[in-house]
């Protein structure tokens, strides 16, 4: 068939000037102009002097660049009686994120290999008790939780919060690596198991050398997920241990002092840096990341 | 495998039982039974702690007679109500675009999108600024000639849900835009081809065969959408801290601020079985149209 076809096919191309191209390439424009016109607000903000913020317009380029809020709002910005700046919550968000991500995508994907290769009895019921309570709001769950936690001792820790962490990303993750090792080959599942590897033997050697994507868009989503957390944060930690997004929230909505905008957007923009750089380093895995982790809300 | 009669039945596959304890725990220990300590728990007078002295349907009732929760009812259907036209709309009016085989599609679904990968606190925070009216858009717009000019939603009860509806769409319709563009890709080009030859003009391809053809896609949107905006909280708590008053109040922030706040978590638990009640008014129907669907077709 195709070598039959041999002409150019589809429709006549256009040309580039036309009046549709101009229409359609301007109306994008001006709705990307307003999409990132936040971005480029807080980036000018940032970098502008108070008296500058006073007089001027927030949409104007700074006159004379500087670079103290950044300064300020990484290392004096206060919250409370702690004035070490940002500084704090962002070590705070790594110190949670890391372990968090770690347990959660390692009990979420020996979980999904369990569900989809290794099926037991009521496994189904269980995988769709979880699947149903990703749509359960954390409202209705947050309190016994904190009965729980604080049971085992842990609430109010750092560890209180991966934990809780683990569990809210479970019922997604599990979904994804679940779908995902359903899609490996059965063959390739019994030949490893004719040659006498176990349930581990064949996760860890087989299954995970070859589903290396998957673990970077489950990766991606628990990274930005957990580090964009603000209402677990603010419940199951304590002040000296709040993650970065609290304490961003209470040094910008402080009641206390005179406001500085300029400190306060850079300090917005800082807590963003770090989605944001993963957003523009991952592309098409980010999207595919999102696409399945849309239904966590 | 012969020697494994019935009183080992339990140990058969047993490192796949090992692997889905957290599930298990997951799924019956917070998610079933975390929801249901709370419901039980929203018939007792609970105070600063939970304790068991039944009082019926008391909390509810005040809860139903509590102004601050009525707005917050009417908030959350303003919200959501526009929340959902508009992202759908928006979502597949960008997608439509992004869809006519243009040049930078990546470029232009990046900027798009961009934003999702924020967090609702610095999303709140951004808008809070470009919104405050001394320094945000009216004094930029007043400045420019137009002195009576008037655009001050946070600080305008009767309005200030529609500011934090801008903040929201700004965030999430990228979202919505991916979602509905893998949509329109799924599309047979045949039907685009047929279309084309009985002369029928684009948009009326669009919206009698494609839109119908999308069914699917735009449940699952909606379901998504509906769900994230039930939880909406943290950006209400960044952009305008559920002022100014109680103007923009929402459930999940009544639940919070009665649980953790007011320490009367009676009423927070009444609060958040509410929540969770017309989560399953949004999700059974979609699960019957989902799942009892297919069972038909």
């Amino acid at each position: 068939m195709a070598d039959l076809t041999k002409g150019p096919r589809g429709a006549k191309p256009r040309k580039i000037l036309s009046r549709r191209n101009i229409m359609l390439y301007g109306i994008l424009f001006v709705i990307s102009v307003y999409y990132l016109l936040p971005l480029y607000v807080m980036v000018v903000t940032s970098l502008k002097g108070m008296p500058e913020i006073r007089l001027g317009n927030i949409f104007s380029p700074p006159v004379e660049i500087t670079f103290q809020p950044w300064v300020k709002a990484w290392a004096q910005a206060c919250t409370g009686l702690n004035c070490d700046g940002l500084s704090r919550g962002f070590w705070n968000s790594v110190q949670i994120t890391v372990p968090s991500v770690i347990l959660s995508i390692a009990v979420a994907a020996v979980n999904g290999y369990a569900l989809s290769l290794w099926k037991f009895r009521g496994a189904e019921t269980f995988f769709a008790i979880l699947i149903v309570g990703a749509f359960i709001p954390y409202q209705v769950m947050i309190y016994p939780i904190v009965i729980i936690l604080r049971e085992i001792g842990i609430y109010g820790t750092l560890w209180g919060l991966v934990l809780v962490h683990t569990i809210f990303g479970m019922p997604i993750l599990t979904l994804l690596f679940r779908n995902y090792f359903s899609s490996v080959p059965e063959e390739l599942f019994k030949a490893a198991r004719v040659d006498g590897a176990g349930f581990w033997g064949i996760f860890l050697r087989i299954m995970v050398p070859m589903s290396l994507p998957i673990f970077v868009v489950a990766l991606i989503l628990q990274v930005t997920g957990i580090w964009n957390d603000f209402l677990f944060g603010v419940i199951y930690t304590r002040p000296d241990t709040y993650p970065m997004t609290v304490q961003l929230n209470n040094i910008v909505n402080s009641v206390q002092g005179v406001k500085e905008y300029n400190v306060n957007m850079a300090a917005t923009l800082l807590t963003g840096l770090v989605p944001l750089i993963i957003y523009f380093i991952s592309g098409k895995l980010f999207v595919r990341g999102i696409a399945a982790g849309a239904v966590k809300g | 495998m012969s020697t494994s009669p019935r009183p080992y039945r339990l140990l058969r596959n047993l490192n796949a039982k090992i692997a889905s304890v957290p599930m298990i725990l997951t799924a019956l220990v917070i998610f079933v039974g975390g929801t249901a300590w709370t419901v039980f728990y929203s018939f007792t007078d609970s105070k600063l702690l939970p304790r068991l002295r039944f009082v019926g349907l008391d909390q509810y009732e005040r809860l139903w007679s509590t102004g601050r929760w009525l707005t917050s009812i009417e908030n959350l259907l303003i919200y959501g109500v526009l929340t959902l036209i508009f992202s759908l709309v928006i979502g597949f009016l960008l997608a439509v675009l992004l869809d006519q085989k243009i040049r930078f599609e990546d470029t232009f679904r990046t900027i798009f999108l961009y934003p999702f990968a924020l967090s609702f606190i610095v999303t709140g925070l951004v808008w809070q600024w470009i919104l405050n009216p001394e320094f945000g858009v009216q004094n930029v717009v007043r400045s420019l000639g137009f002195t009576e000019f008037v655009f001050d939603p946070l600080y305008d009860p009767d309005i200030v849900i529609y500011g934090v509806l801008i903040a929201g769409l700004w965030q999430g319709t990228g979202l919505i835009m991916c979602l509905m563009l893998a949509g329109l890709r799924g599309i047979d080009e045949d039907i685009w081809k047929a279309a084309r030859i009985d002369g029928i003009p684009t948009w009326k391809t669009y919206i009698f065969i494609i839109i119908p053809m999308m069914r699917p896609v735009f449940v699952t949107t909606l379901v998504i959408i509906m769900s994230g905006i039930v939880k909406v909280y943290d950006l209400v708590v960044a952009q305008t801290g559920g002022g100014p008053g109680n103007a923009s109040e929402v459930p999940a922030k009544y639940v919070y601020d009665f649980m953790f706040a007011a320490q009367n978590l009676g009423q927070g638990f009444a609060a958040s079985t509410m929540m969770l009640l017309s989560v399953v008014i949004i999700v059974v129907p979609w699960a019957y149209l989902e799942f009892g669907g297919k069972r038909r077709g």
